[in-house]
């Protein structure tokens, strides 16, 4: 017992954090399977539909991870939809970098060009960008060049917000000891502008990563027959509910593993910062 | 004795966006430093020597008047000027090496012997055995020795130092303050200094050149004649007390005694 004890206090984090998923999925197996209609309808002695949920509409866990099995490692049917969508997702993350970044602490930097872009900024980010999609289907269809700038337009709003505001925060001290010290523009850029700039950028990133997952699955509405996307919305539609949670769960896991991944990128650039109250 | 820095009617007034109008920091002040003399600037907190020592590096144009160095008119941060900055400015994502080296890194010196001369630097005050440490990780004494190190390093002619010293303790500022004077004397660089504590002004200076409260004007220059080397018994000497009377009365005249 007492070992037990030590092992839980040692994990604790992790104890908890399984004991509450368990619970979760128990309580959701049970709603699938009737056992807490079963189980009330022997004490009440009436039949309480409504904690008897139809496949159609909820799949069990269960269920759920035998059709994983079956997608990822029986058909394999969903290392396609994977693969595709993966693809998009890398090429439209890489071009909201590699256009965000830049543009944004340029415009950062320079009072005017901030000036100008302020108002646009600002509508961009009050405007939800789903909308827009309708237009860029009219645009350019419904192919993997258009989802590749529906998920690149979600993605380049907060990496471009995010650098703007980084490149606006810099600490005006350090600035002035640059000048002092008769750095260069480019030597400002490389050893003021971007190491303060980092923390930003970084979060920006993590940001743009959930709404390019959000990308994947809206812009994958229409058309086509590959894709995470349109695996889930076409299950949907066919209420075929335990795809649909193969679906989102593949999302879910590959967002937090890209999480996860600029999460540790994060910590080994801040090894200079002091250490938070939680971390201490 | 040839004059190095000069400056000439400097006038300055900092625009302030909450009244519209505009804030007079300096007002009309002229003074001389000569080539390897040690001058001070004291005066009430507020009265303008930051701006001051500013205006001289060329990091803000005067509103009115000239810099001159060398009798060349400043228009930016040049070489030949290194300012201890009065709030120490390290950068927080670089060690106390890395810090010590950046001016260097600036000019284009980099490897061993920018290297060798940063380890110097920071052997000297006092902080062997941090080089790797972080700016977080260094008491507000330690940033600004690390601050005063990374103009050092640089050779300056002139060094503008901002209350380079404030944030030292009792020990450790007479410490700096002989280490200073000893390489005033070795490499004979112009110093231009300022301070709070007047006993400090003194016991390093050629002169201490008093300013008013805002705006700041060149109330008075004093010079002070006592024998070189100093060392710390001088502090004692009753020459010495009489300078920090006179200077101490010059300050309370107006705007009352110098902050902290
Ligand atoms: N960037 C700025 N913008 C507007 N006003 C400023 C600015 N910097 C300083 N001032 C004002 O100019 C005056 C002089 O400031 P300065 O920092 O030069 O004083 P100081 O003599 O160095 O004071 P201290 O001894 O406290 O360091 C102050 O009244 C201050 O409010
Ligand atoms: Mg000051």
């Amino acid at each position: 017992m007492t070992a037990l004890i030590r092992l839980y206090r040692g994990h604790e984090r992790l104890a908890l954090g399984l004991l509450s998923m368990s619970l979760f999925l128990i309580a959701w197996q049970g709603l699938a399977d009737g056992w807490w209609a079963d189980a009330l309808q022997r004490v009440s002695g009436q039949s309480v539909t409504l904690l008897r949920i139809k496949p159609i509409f909820l799949a069990s866990p269960w269920r759920i991870a035998t059709t994983a099995w079956q997608l990822y490692f029986v058909t394999g049917e969903m290392w396609r939809h994977l693969g595709l969508s993966a693809f998009e997702f890398s090429v439209a993350f890489v071009a909201a970098l590699v256009v965000g970044m830049p543009a944004g602490l340029i415009a950062g930097r320079n009072r005017l060009l901030s000036y100008a872009a302020d108002p646009l900024l600002t509508a961009l980010s009050a405007m939800p960008q789903v909308a827009l999609i309708p237009l860029v289907v009219l645009w350019m269809g419904t192919d993997v060049t258009a989802r590749i700038f529906i998920i690149a337009l979600l993605m380049l709003v907060p990496i471009l917000i995010n650098a703007h505001a980084a490149a606006r925060t810099i600490d005006p001290r350090l600035l002035k000891l640059a000048r002092s010290f008769g750095a260069s523009e480019r030597q400002v850029f490389r050893s003021i502008v971007l190491p303060s700039a980092t923390p930003y950028l970084l979060a920006g990133t993590r940001f743009a990563i959930g709404r390019g997952m959000i990308g994947i699955v809206v812009g994958e509405i229409y058309g086509s027959s590959t894709g995470v996307g349109v695996m889930i919305n076409q299950s949907g539609a066919q209420f075929q509910t335990a795809r649909v949670f193969v679906g989102v769960l593949t999302i879910v896991v590959a967002g937090m593993a890209l999480s996860e991944l600029v999460r540790r990128i994060e910590k080994r650039c801040h090894v200079w910062r002091q250490p938070s109250l939680e971390q201490a | 004795m040839t004059v190095k820095l000069e400056a000439r009617n400097i006038s300055l007034s900092y625009g302030d966006p909450a009244s519209g109008g505009n804030l007079l920091a300096l007002s009309d002040i002229n003074l001389q430093v000569r080539e390897g003399e040690f001058v001070s600037i004291v005066g009430p907190s507020g009265c303008g020597k930051t701006t001051f020592l500013s205006v001289v590096d060329g990091l803000i144009r005067a509103s009115a008047g000239q810099i001159l160095v060398d009798g060349h008119v400043v228009t930016k941060p040049g070489r030949d000027r290194a300012v201890v900055f009065q709030d120490a400015s390290l950068l927080p994502w670089r060690s106390v090496r890395r810090n010590v080296l950046y001016g260097l890194e600036c000019a284009g010196i980099t490897g061993r012997p920018a290297e060798e001369r940063a380890a110097h630097f920071i052997d000297m005050v006092g902080l062997r055995g941090f080089e790797e440490r972080y700016p977080y990780q260094l008491s507000g004494g330690m940033q600004q020795r690390v601050n005063l190190a990374r103009a050092l390093v640089m050779d300056p002619e002139l060094l503008l130092m901002d209350e380079p010293f404030a944030a030292l303790d009792a020990q450790t500022r007479e410490m700096m303050q002989e280490e200073l004077l000893q390489i005033w004397r070795a490499s004979g660089k112009t110093v231009l200094f300022i301070t709070h504590q007047i006993d400090e002004a003194i016991f390093l200076s050629d002169r201490v050149i008093v300013f008013s409260a805002r705006p700041g004007r060149v109330k008075e220059s004093v010079d002070i004649t006592l024998d070189r080397p100093r060392s710390l018994k001088l502090k004692r000497d009753p020459r010495f007390h009489a300078l920090e009377d006179r200077i101490w009365g010059l300050i309370q005249e107006d705007g009352g005694p110098p902050a902290r």
